[in-house]
């Protein structure tokens, strides 16, 4: 593909198929884990009659969806106070839906506007910032799972299980980048 | 109608005048988020110019973390919960 480009109040960049197949694909996948994540969350009649949810109090043990679902505290390494880590589970409980839910609807927005043959894509301000939250959540969930550093290479060793994948999530920073170049500009 | 005098005192203001300094929010460096997306992110959650959310985000990349917005507890929580949906690592901190 090439860079996005701005016209008034659309960007528009055209994808080829193979391209298509792998955003979607990615999507997809970060869409996964965050469902899997709020069906683990507990259920209970509280909840269903006033709609309001409750999400789970403890951090994931994954670190791609810990990485997608902060902590609303950095806590002492050493000795966290329990005052300290119950308000950690309060603040993780009642945000964690609605970030969730914020997270799949990006995803959403990608899903629709790209289609899975690929071609051009028109969006308006606030699709284009859908795809900028959606794009980067699914580089942060590469870049962890990746490993990724500050000063990655373009290249790794050919014998570097990550090496095949490190080319999409280059792909993939290009794709924002030049989607918030077109943004700002 | 004219809006009624509103005797009580604002909770926020009331807030703030018992604890002698704000929440802070702040945002942690990373080796994902790019340096543009993060100052666009900045530009477009807090209104702030160019110049200054290309300073903090200058000082996240430097120094590791920056304080980018403080205030009551509600405000800054409103605003961690912005910057988690961004994608961005921000966490809340009280001044001790």
């Amino acid at each position: 593909m090439k860079a996005w480009k701005r016209r008034g109040a659309r960007v528009i960049a055209g994808f080829d198929q193979q391209e298509a197949a792998v955003l979607r694909g990615l999507v997809r996948q970060v869409e996964d884990m965050l469902r899997a994540r709020a069906e683990s969350a507990p259920q209970d009649e509280l909840a269903q009659l006033t709609g309001i949810k409750a999400g789970p109090s403890t951090a994931p043990d994954d670190p791609v969806l810990q990485r997608l679902l902060p902590d609303f505290y950095r806590l002492d390494d050493d000795q966290p106070s329990r005052q300290d880590q119950d308000e950690v589970a309060a603040l993780r409980s009642l945000h964690e839906p609605e970030l969730v839910e914020a997270k799949l609807g990006v995803a959403a927005v990608v899903l629709e506007t790209l289609s899975p043959q690929g071609g051009e894509v028109r969006l308006s301000l606030e699709q284009a910032d859908a795809w900028l939250s959606a794009i980067n959540d699914v580089r942060l969930a590469l870049g962890t799972a990746l490993d990724v550093q500050e000063d990655m290479p373009d290249e790794l060793p050919e014998d570097d299980p990550r090496a095949p994948h490190l080319g999409v999530y280059h792909w993939l920073t290009y794709l924002q980048e030049s989607l918030v170049q077109a943004m700002a500009a | 109608m004219p809006a009624a005098i509103d005797p009580q005192v604002d909770p926020e203001v009331e807030e703030l005048g018992k604890t002698d300094k704000p929440w802070q929010t702040v945002v942690w460096n990373d080796p994902v988020n790019l340096m543009s997306y993060v100052t666009y992110v900045f530009q477009k959650l807090f209104g702030y110019s160019r110049d200054h959310a290309t300073k903090l985000m200058l000082d996240v990349h430097h120094k590791g973390k920056a304080v980018v917005s403080s205030g009551s507890k509600d405000k800054v929580e409103g605003d961690v919960a912005k910057l988690h949906a961004a994608g961005l690592w921000a966490t809340m901190q009280k001044p001790s």
